[in-house]
Parts: C-alpha cells; sequence; structure tokens
C-alpha cells in the first residue's frame, strides 16, 4: 500500500508539470504565491518507528504533527522545538516550512532536530538522507537542506526527528518592563546558567518561561522574583500557534529574525518579541524595503510572514553568489522545475 | 587551463597541471616563507592525523589574510588544480590528505579571535583559531563554546566546521552544527560568501547546515561566529562499573528511558581501561568489563537531583560499583583517563587506527561481542572506547605497520566494523568525517543515486570539483571498482556499472 501510494506520487511527478506539494493547507499562506496542481501529501500517513530510548521518531510526511505530538506525550517526550501546527500542520509540511515554536533560542530549531529523511527528487527517484543516529556525517547534509526549503527541491517522504523527554519542572513568570530593559535582561539572563527556555515580550510586560530540573526550576523562580503566570500552558500555545490576540486580524505580518541584541526597531506599532529578542513580529503596513534595509543593518533579515503585498517577495532578497548557488541546487534536485515553483523565490 | 565540469561518475584527471605556472602566480600572491615547495617543507603536511595515508602536494600556500585566500584560491583555479583547505591537521580520516597536483591551502596563519561578545553570546573567529582558545578567551565571562573534541588544544574551528565535529559532551550540548550561527567562506569561484547569519536563522536554503560537515568540499572557510554557552555552576560524573558489556549498552538505554539527558555518557572496555589506567591512574575500576562515565551538570540543586536519579538507574541496571566524583580534581581524573584513550593506544601499540561509526544506542552491546569476534577473524587487538549517549564508536585498532600484511588486516576489520554499524541502523562516521578513509566504506552507506546528489550538490558549489577531490563522496565508477556486490534487498547497488 505505501509502495502504491509513492508510484502515485512518481506518476504526478513524472507528468513534469508544476506541482503544488500540500499537507494539511494550514501554511498556505507562507512563503510566495501558490502554484500547480496540488499533490496532496496525507495519504503517505503514519508514524514508521519511534523508539523512546533512542529518542527518535520517524514519521510519514501525510502524518499530523498532533498525532506525531500524541504519541510522544504518551511516553513523556516531546518535539523540543515545537513547530506550530497551524490547525492540521503535517510532519512533511512542518519540515518543509522549518518554523519553530517559542524554545527555539534555548533548544535549537526544527532543523537541528532533523536527523534524516526520505524525499523522492524531480525525477520520480526515493533518495535517503540522514538517517536515524544523533551523530552522522556521512555526506553532505541533505536532510538538514531539505528543512526549511518550502518543498522546493523535492518531496518530502518520511522524516526522522529527535525528541527529549519532558523536562520535569516548569514555571513562567512576568515582569513589568519597557521593551530596551527587557532586551537587556533577556541578553542578560541567557548568560548565566539559568533553565530559561522561552520569552515573550509585549505591551511592557515580559514573559519568561523556565523549564528543567524540578530544582533548578525552582531556584531560578526565587532569584528571579517576578509575578508566576497562571495558564502558562495556553499563553505559550498561543505564540506558537499564532492564536494570540496580537496575532488577529488580517493586518500585514513581518517577522524579523534580529540578533538578540538588537535595540528596539523604529516601527509604526509595537514589536511582540521572542526568542531572547531574536525574533520579533511586527504588524501593519511598513515600508518593505525600509523594514528588510533596518533588519539587514542590525544584522539579520526581515520576511512578510503573513498576508500583505507579496509582489515585493516575502523572503528576504540573496547575495548573487548564493542566488547562484540556490538555483543550481534547486535544478539538481528539480530539473524540470515541478516542486512549488516560486514558492520561496520568484526565481524559481 | 584544464577545466572541466566535475562528474559523479569518474574522477577527474588533474594531470595537465602546470607546476611551474602555478608556482610562479602563487609568488605573486604570497612572500616567499607563505609558499612552501621544496620537499623537505612539503614533507609535514603530507598527511593529517590519520597517518596511514600520505602525499606530499604540489605546494603550501600559507596566506595571512582572506584577501590572500580569495588570490591563491583564482591562482589554483586559474591553473585547473585541487586546492586542499587544511586547519591543524589533526583531522582522523584523511580529510586534508594533500593531492599530488594540487595545493594545500593551510588556514593556520588566520587566527585571530576578532570579537567576543558577552551580551551577545558570540565570538567572531578566524578559521585557524584553535577549539580551546574560544572557550579560554570566553572564559573571563563565564562563557565557554561546548563542543569539546578530545583535540581540542589543537584542532582549529575551521576544521571543526568542516568536519562537524563533536566532543564528549554533544549529547546535552550539541554538534558545532548546533552551536555555530554563521560561516563567511571563499567559493573556488572567489567569491566571499555568508552562510547564516547574527540572528537564529537566514533566508533561502539552509547552506550553514550544509557548509558545516562539508568537509573543505563546498568552500574555504574564512571566519566563524560560534555561540557561547554560560559554564554551569557545577558538575559531578558518576562512574559505573558492569561485569557483561551487554549489561553496561543497556544500562545507557536505561539512563535515556528514565528521560536523562547527560552532559556526557561514555563508556569503555575492560581493554581500554587497562590502557589508560597505568598512564592516567585515573582510579578505573580494572576487573569491571565496561565502566561507563555519566555526566551531570547545572545548577548545585539540579546536579544534586539527577545524580541520584542517575545512580538508580545504574544501580537497577546491575552495576556492580558504582562511584561519584567528590571534587572537581576527581571529576577531571574520572575523565581524563577518557580523553587520554588515544595516546594511550599509542604506548601499548605502535599504531592504532580508529574507527567512527554510530549505531542506535541498544545496539551498543551486540556491537562489542561482534567486535570481539573480529579481533579473533583478524588476529589483532582493538581498545574500545564510546561516546555510548549518542551511540558513536571509537574501536582502536591496535597494530603494527611494520609487520607485513597487518595494515591490510587493520583496514579490512575497521571496514567491517562501519558495514557492520551500517547493517544495525547506523552510518559510517559519527565526526570524524568520510575524507579519504572511508570513502570506500560510502558505497556500502549509500546507494547510486543518493551519491549522485551528493555530487550534484558538490557542482552546485564548485561546478569544476576543484575543492578537495577525491574525497567525501566517491564516484559511481569508485564504488563499481571497489566491487562491492552487497546485495541489497535483492538488487546489486551498482547494477548500471561495468564490473571491472
Ligand atoms: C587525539 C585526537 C582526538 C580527537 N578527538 C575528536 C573528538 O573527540 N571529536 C571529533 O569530532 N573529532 C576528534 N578528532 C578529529 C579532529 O580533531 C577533528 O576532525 C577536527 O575538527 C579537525 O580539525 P583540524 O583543524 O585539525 O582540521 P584538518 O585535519 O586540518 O582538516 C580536516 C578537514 O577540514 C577541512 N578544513 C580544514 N580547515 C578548513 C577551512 N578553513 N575551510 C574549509 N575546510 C577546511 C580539511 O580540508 C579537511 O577535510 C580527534 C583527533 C585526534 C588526533
Amino acid at each position: 500500500m505505501e509502495e502504491d501510494q509513492i508510484n502515485l506520487f512518481r506518476t504526478r511527478i513524472l507528468e513534469r508539470k508544476p506541482l503544488r506539494i500540500r499537507g494539511g493547507s494550514s501554511k498556505d499562506f507562507y512563503g510566495g504565491p501558490l502554484a500547480g496542481d496540488i499533490l496532496d501529501t496525507r495519504a503517505h500517513a503514519g508514524i514508521v518507528s519511534y523508539e523512546p530510548t533512542e529518542l527518535v521518531i520517524t514519521a510519514r510526511c501525510g502524518t499530523p504533527l498532533a498525532e506525531l505530538e500524541s504519541a510522544l506525550a504518551a511516553r513523556r517526550q516531546f518535539l523540543a522545538c515545537e513547530p506550530p501546527r497551524f490547525g492540521g500542520a503535517t510532519v512533511g509540511g512542518a519540515v518543509a516550512a522549518g518554523l519553530s515554536g517559542p524554545r527555539r533560542a534555548a533548544v535549537g530549531s526544527l532543523r537541528d532536530f532533523v536527523l534524516g529523511v526520505r524525499i523522492m527528487d524531480g525525477e520520480g527517484r526515493v533518495l535517503k538522507f540522514g538517517g536515524e543516529v544523533m551523530k552522522n556525517v556521512a555526506g553532505f547534509d541533505v536532510s538538514r537542506l531539505m528543512t526549511g526549503a518550502l518543498g522546493t527541491l523535492g518531496l518530502v517522504l518520511d522524516v526522522s526527528l529527535k525528541v527529549l523527554p519532558l523536562p520535569a519542572g516548569d514555571a513562567s513568570l512576568r515582569f513589568e518592563m519597557p521593551q530596551d530593559k527587557a532586551l537587556a535582561a533577556l541578553n542578560r539572563w541567557a548568560g548565566q546558567p539559568l533553565p530559561l527556555v522561552a520569552s515573550c515580550w509585549q505591551d511592557g510586560v515580559l514573559t519568561i518561561r523556565l523549564s528543567g530540573a524540578q530544582a533548578a526550576v525552582a531556584a531560578a523562580c526565587a532569584s528571579l522574583g517576578g509575578e508566576a503566570l497562571a495558564a502558562a500552558d495556553e499563553f505559550w500555545n498561543g505564540l506558537r500557534e499564532q492564536s494570540a490576540a496580537f496575532f488577529a486580524g488580517d493586518a500585514p505580518l513581518w517577522r524579523l529574525s534580529l540578533p538578540s541584541v538588537a535595540p528596539p526597531l523604529e516601527s509604526p506599532g509595537d514589536p511582540l518579541i521572542e526568542w531572547g529578542g531574536a525574533q520579533r513580529w511586527l504588524r501593519g503596513d511598513a515600508d518593505a524595503a525600509q523594514l528588510r534595509q533596518a533588519a539587514v543593518a542590525a544584522g539579520g533579515h526581515a520576511t512578510l510572514f503573513r498576508g500583505g503585498d507579496k509582489t515585493g517577495g516575502v523572503f528576504a532578497p540573496l547575495q548573487p553568489a548564493l542566488m547562484e548557488v540556490h538555483r543550481r541546487l534547486k535544478h539538481s534536485f528539480d530539473p524540470y522545475g515541478v516542486f512549488n515553483p516560486g514558492r520561496l523565490y520568484p526565481e524559481f | 587551463m584544464v577545466q572541466r565540469e566535475h562528474s559523479a561518475e569518474m574522477a577527474q584527471d588533474f594531470a595537465g597541471v602546470d607546476r611551474a605556472l602555478l608556482l610562479a602566480d602563487l609568488a605573486r600572491i604570497l612572500p616567499a616563507a607563505a609558499l612552501l615547495s621544496a620537499d623537505e617543507d612539503l614533507k609535514p603536511y603530507e598527511c593529517d592525523g590519520l597517518s596511514a595515508y600520505r602525499q606530499v602536494p604540489l605546494a603550501v600556500a600559507l596566506p595571512d589574510s582572506e584577501a590572500q585566500v580569495v588570490a591563491v584560491i583564482k591562482a589554483c583555479r586559474a591553473a585547473g588544480a585541487p586546492i586542499v583547505a587544511r586547519g591543524a591537521g589533526t583531522g582522523l580520516s584523511a580529510g586534508a590528505l594533500p593531492h599530488p597536483q594540487g595545493v594545500v591551502l593551510s588556514l593556520a596563519k588566520l587566527k585571530k579571535i576578532l570579537h567576543v561578545d558577552p551580551v551577545a553570546r558570540v565570538a567572531v573567529v578566524q578559521p585557524g583559531v584553535r577549539n580551546l582558545a574560544i572557550s579560554e578567551a570566553a572564559a573571563p565571562l563565564g562563557l565557554y563554546y561546548a563542543p569539546d573534541p578530545s583535540s581540542q588544544i589543537a584542532c582549529s574551528i575551521g576544521g571543526n566546521v568542516a568536519e562537524n565535529s563533536g566532543g564528549v559532551h554533544c549529547l546535552k550540548y550539541g554538534l558545532t552544527l548546533h552551536n555555530v550561527l554563521r560561516v563567511r567562506a571563499v567559493t573556488v569561484a572567489g567569491d566571499i560568501v555568508e552562510f547564516g547569519n547574527q540572528a537564529l536563522d537566514a533566508p533561502g536554503y539552509d547552506l550553514l547546515a550544509l557548509s558545516i560537515g562539508s568537509e573543505g568540499m563546498l568552500a574555504v572557510v574564512t571566519e566563524v561566529t560560534v555561540k557561547l554557552v554560560p559554564k554551569p555552576e557545577q558538575a559531578q560524573v558518576i562512574m559505573a562499573s558492569f561485569d557483561d558489556v551487554m549489561k553496561a549498552g543497556e544500562a545507557v538505554a536505561a539512563v535515556i528511558a528514565a528521560g536523562i539527558i547527560p552532559a556526557g555518557l561514555e563508556m569503555m572496555d575492560k581493554p581500554a581501561t587497562a590502557a589508560v589506567e597505568p598512564y592516567v591512574k585515573a582510579g578505573y575500576d580494572l576487573n569491571a568489563e565496561a565502566i561507563l562515565l555519566c555526566e551531570s551538570d547545572g545548577t548545585a540543586e539540579e546536579v544534586a537531583e539527577e545524580i541520584s536519579r542517575m545512580k538508580a538507574v545504574l544501580e537497577t541496571s546491575g552495576a556492580t560499583e558504582i562511584r561519584v566524583s567528590q571534587s572537581e580534581a576527581e571529576r577531571l581524573r574520572f575523565w581524563a583517563g577518557r580523553k587520554a584513550a588515544f595516546p594511550a593506544a599509542g604506548r601499548i601499540s605502535p599504531d592504532y587506527y580508529c574507527m567512527d561509526g554510530t549505531i542506535p544506542r541498544k545496539r551498543l552491546g551486540e556491537m562489542l561481542t561482534a567486535i570481539y569476534a573480529m579481533e579473533k577473524k583478524y588476529r589483532l587487538r582493538c581498545i574500545n572506547v564510546f561516546h555510548a549517549g549518542d551511540g558513536n564508536l571509537h574501536p582502536l585498532i591496535l597494530y603494527d605497520a611494520n609487520v607485513a600484511g597487518e595494515l591490510e588486516r587493520t583496514e579490512a576489520f575497521g571496514a567491517e566494523i562501519l558495514k557492520l554499524s551500517v547493517d544495525l541502523g547506523g552510518t559510517i562516521t559519527g565526526e570524524h568525517g568520510v575524507g579519504y578513509e572511508k570513502i570506500n566504506s560510502m558505497c556500502d552507506q549509500f546507494g547510486s543515486d543518493e551519491l549522485r546528489a551528493f555530487h550534484a550538490v558538490k557542482r552546485a558549489f564548485d561546478p569544476e570539483g576543484l575543492l578537495n577531490p577525491e574525497k567525501g563522496v566517491p564516484t559511481l565508477h569508485r564504488c563499481a571498482e571497489f566491487g562491492r556486490m552487497h546485495v541489497h534487498g535483492g538488487q546489486i547497488k551498482f547494477p548500471e556499472l561495468e564490473r571491472l
């Protein structure tokens, strides 16, 4: 049956017509304009293997992320990078988008947790890279190249992900603080051995999450002070899933990825700041060119994450030498331009 | 000018490189002292840390600036000559093995720590900076660079990036990949490019991840921004003895199953402890069939909590003796034995060969048992030190290169361990890289489609195949010629190629 599904994918791909790979359609909003006929991945679903003592789970691309996460939760483990579900996200879509949630600055991004992939390339070949072990440097790291490529290099069939035990201790604290003070505090705390795993600053309030050994969390709560936050899971989930009020409505949503120490940027409205200062969200009709330039000047980049006018591109433009490498990589994995044309960059 | 497209099928022929012309070009770029071409000067560069493979290069270039690196690369490209980047030369897979028609591009003179930022917790360093020098520079700030290969006093950060090096603490703190934010590099075309940036991600394909572990085959690294992390308040290590290697292997899985991620989790077998103890006097239990070193770090409260949980798991798993380090000095002594395993092998045997496969943790005992059988088959001794927590094995095969046939038996022994690593669901290399050494074993791990894809990745950066040729990824011709007609799922692996 699995073979049949793979053959169906292959037949579609070998038609050499543009395909729009789609899992749970939870991220249709993300990236460049949608083009091509839909290739639905959801029939290729299910957990292939899960070995709690190996800290690794392998699942087919169409598996709902929520299903994978509940399998982990049953064994007191989790995907520490917290990729958003945005409703019905699938494992393949999560890997293709490469997005990570609130804990990212402390634990690493989704790409850091990808151990291996099986993909189908633009000529219908099934290729396997990486594997299920933690350390593996045989061959180029193609599994991580696939992560965040928005499906433009191939159809991700199966993914092996590293998982971690759920921390025993967990607490969230709140502080009233203006933006600059919050950024300073976050950077100072991150340089201390504290179990600080997530942060959010918005409207003069800094919220942080401590997670780790119970003793360490208790000690950190005592030394940091602040006010304990009730319903913490709901709060962090609201950020992860962008269901928090800040993200509501149709105004364009910009994502700025910056060095955590970047000073507050000039912006029309107040940002929402995550990842210890390294991820900042803005709402509204900012001047795209100006915003991109400010982000680059600060050492990072800006993405038009949701909504807005995509004609100017969604992702920050690349240095010409790097664009050339992108084109060649695209051409070698997908010589006929089948996969998600224009979803990452208009050039391919 | 010899210019051909890098191909997946056949190795390139560089016989046409005009040595005199290239040397003259390089002499215009570099001062005389920074360009070596006399035989006696080339000799020290003929191998890396794996001295079984040796080759004198055409020349060695020692630039001291990025601009010179660019110029050297352009000159080599104009001559169609291979470029082999070299850091400190401690690599264990003959990755920096010179090419006879090529130039060794040493980054050793680029050794400045450009910037340490205590607030942003990053260091910007040149590629020739030693791994340990970064942590030393960050120490006064209470920070350090987490990946700690045992070679850290010598190896360069450029080499670490090229190999995606690990260390004894990477189970908890990650590999080079997880600790590098940005790599600045020169392409074969002489363009200066940046992979990653000062933020946590960059637009486009993850070329940073792709470049880490690329063994000098995609670009030459000229600057690296690394993450620095706060030094844990405290660390303590448990030394646990087992009377059976299978039990020790199961204990490793049990620790992880208990929801613990130790800061380090290492295993040594009896021959390994016997080799290091007289030399280091670490206080190892010499009667144990295997010992585990299991470390906890963090705040004082955290360590106390974790150590007691670890102890309980190890006891339940059948440990015959458990000792917990009672002081920092004792902790360092327990580790000293582990960290000195390679030199200790060198003391008890004229030569040793270090393997680097990784397997699922639960197969550790099985692997050791198989290695003991191979010792008999190949009539060679092997001592075993494992990064058990992440399943990364370093069997050290002891041999004497002066005894006819021993090196060949050693290579066959090693290849069988790697083959078994693949068969057990693992990989031929966890952290040392493929280099020249494991190039044939790549044919065991990958089929021709994957190998073609690797070559295509290479071509995307280096269309003419000048950067470290004949390393990392075997040509399809090589795999066919190597004659490994392993039957995989009823199929011969390289059916499309003629057998020679
Ligand atoms: C005693 C001993 C213990 C070791 N322990 C460990 C360990 O615990 N963990 C571990 O992972 N490794 C270990 N190693 C292996 C080795 O130290 C690492 O692979 C190290 O990263 C190599 O660094 P180097 O500077 O010596 O690189 P080299 O040996 O000079 O080169 C290694 C590779 O990197 C490439 N390269 C070097 N510099 C650059 C650059 N600037 N740009 C592009 N490519 C470059 C070379 O072409 C080559 O392919 C050990 C080695 C020894 C001898």
